[in-house]
Parts: C-alpha cells; structure tokens; sequence
C-alpha cells in the first residue's frame, strides 16, 4: 500500500517546476497575455523537451509509457506556472491515436506529439460532454463548427468530436478554418474552428476515456493553479506590514488563508486518486474523474477570489501576476462543462 | 501509487478472517453471559496478536511489531464480522499511550491491564471554567506533601466524569515559573472524600460530562507522569493520540452513505428526493468533499505505514472532519422537514424517526469545540502549517 509520489515523481515535478520558472517567468506571461501569441512557444518547446507531451504514449513512439497519474502530476505543476500551450490537448490527443487501432496515424502523429514537433489541441463542441458532440463525419471527410478551441491557431492537428460520440483526427489546413476569440484567460486563449469538409482520420478510441482523460489532467492543472494562488498568499501575508506587523499575523487574516489551505491541501489526494482510478481501470475511475474535476473547478474559483481579497488593491491590478491566475480560474470553471455538469453526471453514474 | 497491500498482508487477511468465523459467534450466546464471552473473545484475539498490539506482553497486550497495515486490515476484518476490537474511552486512546510513552515500569504495571478490563475508567481533567483553549494557564494547584501532591482547585467539561473512577490531570505546581514550564501530569483515584462532581446536562439533552470540584485531594508522588514541571509537553504526546484518533474517514463514509440512503427513502414531490436536481447536486457536492478527506486518510495512513513523517494535510484533518460532518447534518435537516422539530430519543432507543439525524447536527457542533476549537485549528494550519507568523499573546 502507497499512497504518496515517488522520489522520482517528486523529481519529475520539480523539474517541470524548474523548467517553467526558466522559460516562462512572470515578464514573459505578462509579455504573452499583452500581446498577441497565442502561447509562449520558447516555454513549450521547453516543456516538450522534457517529454511530456510522450508521457502516456509507447515507448516504440518515443513516448515514456506512463500512466494518467505522472501526466496528471505535469499538468499540476503547469497549472502552477500558467502553462499556456494546450498541454491537455497534446497528452490526450496522444493517447486518443494511441488507443486507436490504426498503425498508420500512430506512425504518423505519435512521435511527433511526443517530441513536440506537432501541436495538438482538442475540438470537442457544443457542450463538452461526448452525447453532444455535433460536428458530422461523411465519409472520411468532416465538417461543422467548434467554439472554444485552445491555440486553435498554432495547432498542427485537431482530435475533433464527432456527432455519436466518435472522434477524428484532423489536420490544419485550407479545409480548416480558425477564427480567434476575444479570451478571458490570455494564458489560454480560444477560436472558433470551422472544418469544412476537412479530410479526417476516424479514431477507433473511446472517447468516454479520452474525456476523462481530460477532465482528471484539467483538475491537476486547477489543482496547481489553486496552489499557487494560495503560495502567492502566505507569501505577500508575511512580507506586507500593516498596523506595524505582517498582515498574516491579524487572526482573521491567517484564518482566511488557513481555510484557503483547508480546501486546497486535501484536494490533491482527489485528484491522486481519480488519476490512480483511471490508471488501475477501476469500477468507479469515471465517476471519480467527474468529482474530481467538479470539485477543483469549485475550489480554484473560490482560491482565486480569497487570494485576491487578501492581497488587497494590489491583487486587484492587471500587472500584479495573481490576476493570471484568477483569470485561469474562471477559464478552468467553464472548462469541459461546469461542475453543475459533472455533479450531475456523478449522480447518474451512482444510479441516484 | 498502489493500494493493495500486497500478497502477505492478504494472506494475513485470511488468518485474521478464519480466526473470526471460529471465535466470535455471539448468536449463539445467551444475553447474561454476553458480557464474559466478549472478554474471552478478545483475550483469544490478543493471543493471537490482533488486539492491543502497542502493548507489551507483560502489561496483557500482544506486543506486535508496528505495522500500519496489519492493524488496518485487522480493524477492517474486524468491522466486517462486527467483532468487538479493544475496549475504548479516554483511558486506551489516551491514558495508555502517554504511559508508554512516558510512564515508570511501575505506573505501567498498576494501570494498563486495569484500564484494558475496564475496571479504571478514565477522565480527562484539562479543561476549567478559566481555562479552555488558553489550556496552559490551568489554575487547579497541586502541592507537594511528602510523598503525596494536595490538589485544590476545579475541572470542567469532563466526558464521561460520572462514570470515572480515576483521572489524568494538569494540575499547576510551579507557581512562579512560566505558564508552561509550570503544570505538572498527574494520575489520581476519585474514590477520595475531597472530590465532589456535578453533571452538567449537555445541549443534546442527553450524555452529560461534568464538573469537578478537588479540595485537598491527594495522590501519589508516584502517579505522576514525566518530570515535575514538564506536563505540558506529555499532555501533549496524549492529544497527539486524541487528534488521531478523531479524523475517521469511515466514520464519515458511513455518515455519507446514510445521507443518500435517506435521499432515497425521502419523497418529494411525489418522487424519491434523490430525483432532485437540487439534492442530487448537494449530494455530490458533500461526496467531494467525504473523499478528499478519505483519500487524505489514505495519505496519512501511506506516510505513517513507511514511517516518513505526516504530510502538513495531517493538521487539517479534524477541521475538515466537523465541517464536513455540519454539511451532511444540514442537507439531512432540509430532507427531513418538519421531523426536524421532534425532540429526537435517545440513541439506540428502537423506532426513531428522521428526527434522529438531530444527533448528527449535534455531533458535528461538539466536535467544532472539543480537542481544541476550530479557531484554535485554523491558528494551527496558519501558523504550523503555513509558517504565517504567531500571535505574540498566545504564548508557545
Ligand atoms: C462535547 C465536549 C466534550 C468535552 N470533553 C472534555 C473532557 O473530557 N475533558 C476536558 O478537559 N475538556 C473537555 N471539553 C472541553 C473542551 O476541550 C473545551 O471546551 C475547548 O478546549 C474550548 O475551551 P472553552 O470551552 O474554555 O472555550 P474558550 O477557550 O473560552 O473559547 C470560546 C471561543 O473563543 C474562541 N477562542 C479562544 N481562544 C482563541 C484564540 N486564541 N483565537 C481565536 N479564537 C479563540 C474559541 O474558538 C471559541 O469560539 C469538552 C468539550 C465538549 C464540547
């Protein structure tokens, strides 16, 4: 029985930790979110370099062959550095076509994704959830409209959602059209993709599998993000005086920030657990990813709003870098469906 | 990450499961004798090593090497086969702990096979009408005589005081050293014509604790526990054990899963409750939040069984325990209804109505007071657990 990381996990964390404070320091998130790229591609390449976009993929792809709980553990500490490439987006993609049972695309995208010579980003549609999906397949020839796509512009490749529930793959190109959004989260910023009769290939994988993917890598990203949100916290209540003594030792204060940690430390066990679930094919893997992403949707929002009411006027500023992070929070609430959505789906999957 | 615990551990599993279907069968046991059979029965279970394992063999324990996942298995094959595990109360989780931890090899001869019978039933002698979560500035005064200390002064809050025989005390022995430096642990019989008690009827009408009143008690310089001046660090080895044993994630499964069954039972609108949107949101809502703190459970329970220190989680956990329980409390209120304005009866009492998920709303709100309140939790994650820095006016 174990149920803490491994040194080597902790390792992989802090080197992923390491990487992002290098190449994506707080000048250059606040270079990215005033100017026009859709994500920083130095910070990325980084970040591929390091192999994450090969973590759950074979190691005959060039991937390293391991389970949804390390990819969870890099999306956490990316949502810690407001990683801005669709880092969900490459990981499940990956696995979508790693899953499938079609040499040919594995060949031609696997590596790729692992090295991060490909980008890749998800088109899922309408509400997220795949009964919803819309976009129509004819033959091996797609078409439709998807809003909210992540980096839809840098993309190399699209995993569409299809009508029915099945998913395609689908190159960018003349048959694919990209109309960018005004974003709230500028980490992240989102278009409107319209493929028109776009050539497709259809992926044999199961998308309800795919999807949970998602949700667990968005609930380690929220989860990362909340954390880094309350750090920025206790940090600034040491350091700022008020009365003649830090602010963090008013007890209303530090009884703010305590209950911060209260929602934010054991959360992580949540997100371990339906990544863990997932990995060891579990009887309740997708019920628990559907908790676990509703209930780190909820506790960002609600960590993002209390660290910047502890920060005070400086935390209500642009240039102050929690605004990244509040920003990032509201983004990951909307995100794959709203924690209303997941509850829901939860309690369907109990037969309630 | 794996949570099974591994071949010998299972095969483990199957001793301890084997050795039950044999030796506890109380169906087939007359009422009168049931109160012996349960005694043979965990005397059999301590023979064979799964009752009171911290306990060495010559105080009447089975003295087995720690091991975190023998003794989880072991409680939960016990829970299985509702078979009685160790004799609970004040005494096991906390009494017997501090004296292995700190007692002579006489202290432990005296009182630990007498608190595992059940003869000793202990108080906790901590709180005072001055003295709450200021614990440290505790004013009931102990003298030297002899070889005896003279206790005067008062206790209050004491859980099951009516029933105790005996109780571990912190009594103020050093008046002019600093508050902490200045309370010394002791041991003492109530069976002593200077102790008077009073119950005092708790808000849930029903289990009382209760007041004490010492006027020249005496107790044996013997029965003291540690170093005369050093009290308050051994009481703090015995909240250590409090605070473990408080944070119970099956505890709260249970509570959950009667919370759906009555989601269930309940009929709104003309259909099961749980076919509400509303309920079936709050439900999960509260899931979220039950297995955050399970899995939490799991955390701990993975540092302790490789024996790293606790994760900074550990401090949290009995905050999140009385939250979590109010909310389960709440959404049970807004099912029942009406039936909430019932006077609920008594635990165990056959036939109780909805009304008795009072006892849960009740529960909850004691445990946001009892072993240190939830302010006094939040100063703890602040401050131990996030380094925020300390209130000057609260001391060490
Ligand atoms: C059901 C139950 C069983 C109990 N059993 C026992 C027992 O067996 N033995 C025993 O010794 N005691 C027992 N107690 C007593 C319990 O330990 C105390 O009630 C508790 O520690 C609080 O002390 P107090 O009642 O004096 O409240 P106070 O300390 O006066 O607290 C009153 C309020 O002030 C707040 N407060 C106090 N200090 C601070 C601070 N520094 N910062 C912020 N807020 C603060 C508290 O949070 C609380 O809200 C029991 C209590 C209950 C409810």
């Amino acid at each position: 029985m174990r149920f803490h990381l491994s040194e080597e996990q902790g390792a992989i964390q802090d080197a992923i930790r390491g990487t992002l404070a290098d190449s994506l320091p707080s000048e250059k998130l606040h270079k990215l979110i005033d100017g026009e790229a859709e994500f920083d591609r130095e910070s990325w390449d980084a970040l591929m370099a390091l192999g994450l976009g090969g973590l759950m993929l074979p190691e005959q792809y060039g991937g390293s062959d391991l389970g949804l709980l390390d990819a969870a553990l890099s999306a956490e500490v990316g949502g810690e550095g407001a990683v801005s490439g669709p880092l969900i987006g490459q990981i499940a993609t990956g696995l979508a076509i790693a899953e499938s049972d079609d040499d040919d695309a594995k060949s031609a995208w696997l590596p790729k994704l692992a090295t991060g010579d490909a980008v890749a980003t998800l088109a899922f549609g309408r509400d997220w959830l795949p009964e919803s999906w819309d976009v129509s397949a004819v033959g091996n020839r797609v078409s439709g409209s998807v809003r909210f796509v992540q980096a839809a512009t840098m993309a190399d490749v699209y995993l569409v959602g299809l009508a029915g529930g099945k998913l395609a793959l689908v190159e960018a190109g003349e048959h694919v059209e990209v109309q960018p959004l005004e974003s709230f989260d500028r980490t992240r910023r989102q278009s409107t993709v319209i493929f028109n009769s776009a050539p497709a290939t259809l992926l044999s994988a199961d998308s309800g599998r795919i999807f949970d993917v998602a949700l667990i890598l968005a609930a380690a990203d929220a989860l990362g993000g909340a954390q880094k949100a309350l750090d920025m916290t206790v940090a600034y209540a040491k350091e700022r005086e008020q009365f003649g003594q830090p602010i963090g030792q008013f007890q209303a204060l530090k009884h703010q920030i305590a209950q911060m940690a209260l929602e934010v430390e054991p959360a992580r066990a949540l997100v371990w657990y339906a990544a863990y679930a997932f990995d060891k094919g579990l009887d309740d893997a997708r019920r628990a990813a559907a908790i676990a992403n509703a209930h780190l949707s909820d506790r960002f929002v609600s960590i993002g709003r209390a660290a910047v009411a502890a920060h005070g006027g400086i935390g209500y500023t642009w240039e102050y870098d929690l605004s990244i992070w509040f920003r990032r929070s509201i983004y990951s609430r909307a995100y794959l469906g709203g924690p209303a959505v997941h509850r829901e789906r939860a309690a369907q999957l109990a037969n309630w | 990450m794996d949570l099974s615990y591994g071949e010998e551990n299972e095969s483990y599993r199957k001793d301890v499961r084997e050795f039950l279907k044999v030796a506890w069968n109380p169906a087939s046991v007359e009422k009168p004798a049931m109160k012996a059979y349960i005694a043979g029965f965990r005397e059999k279970a301590t023979g064979k090593g799964y009752l009171y394992r911290a306990i060495p063999r010559e105080f009447g324990g089975s003295q087995q090497p720690v091991d975190v996942l023998k003794a989880q298995v072991i409680r939960e094959e016990f829970a299985r086969a509702r078979a009685p595990m160790e004799v609970g109360g004040n005494g096991m989780n906390m009494v017997v702990p501090t004296l292995l931890e700190r007692g002579t090899q006489e202290q432990k001869e005296q009182f630990i096979r007498k608190t595992m019978s059940g003869e000793y039933i202990w108080g906790q002698g901590y709180s005072e009408p001055g003295s709450g979560s200021d614990l440290a500035s505790v004013r009931t005064k102990a003298v030297l005589d002899g070889d005896k200390w003279v206790i005067n002064g008062q206790k209050i809050w004491t859980s099951q005081g009516m029933d105790a025989t005996h109780m571990f005390m912190l009594a103020r022995t050093e008046a002019d050293a600093p508050k902490h430096a200045g309370i010394t642990y002791l041991l003492l019989s109530l069976d002593h014509p200077g102790v008077t008690r009073q119950p005092i009827k708790q808000i849930t009408g029903g289990a009382t604790f209760c007041e004490f009143f010492f006027e020249d008690v005496t107790t044996p310089v013997a029965w003291q526990i540690g170093d005369r001046g050093d009290g308050w660090n051994v009481s703090k080895t015995t909240l250590k054990h409090e605070r473990a044993s408080i944070g119970s994630a099956d505890m709260l499964g249970h509570q959950f899963a009667q919370l759906v069954k009555l989601a269930k039972e309940t009929q709104r609108n003309g259909q099961p409750a749980i076919k509400d949107p509303l309920v079936r949101d709050a439900l999960v809502r509260i899931e979220g939040w039950v297995l955050a703190h399970r899995y939490s459970s799991y955390r701990l329970f993975s540092h302790a069984a490789a024996g790293d220190p606790p994760p900074s989680v550990g401090l949290m956990m009995k905050l999140l325990l009385t939250e979590i329980g109010h909310d389960i409390a709440l959404t049970a209120e807004d099912m029942i209804g009406d039936e909430a304005m019932l006077e609920p009866a008594p635990p165990g009492t056959r036939g109780r109505g909805p009304e008795k998920w009072l006892d849960q709303i009740m529960g909850s709100l004691g445990n946001s007071i009892a072993g240190g309140t939830t302010n006094i939790q939040r100063n703890i994650i602040g401050e131990r657990g996030l380094g925020l820095p300390r209130d000057p006016a609260m001391g060490a």
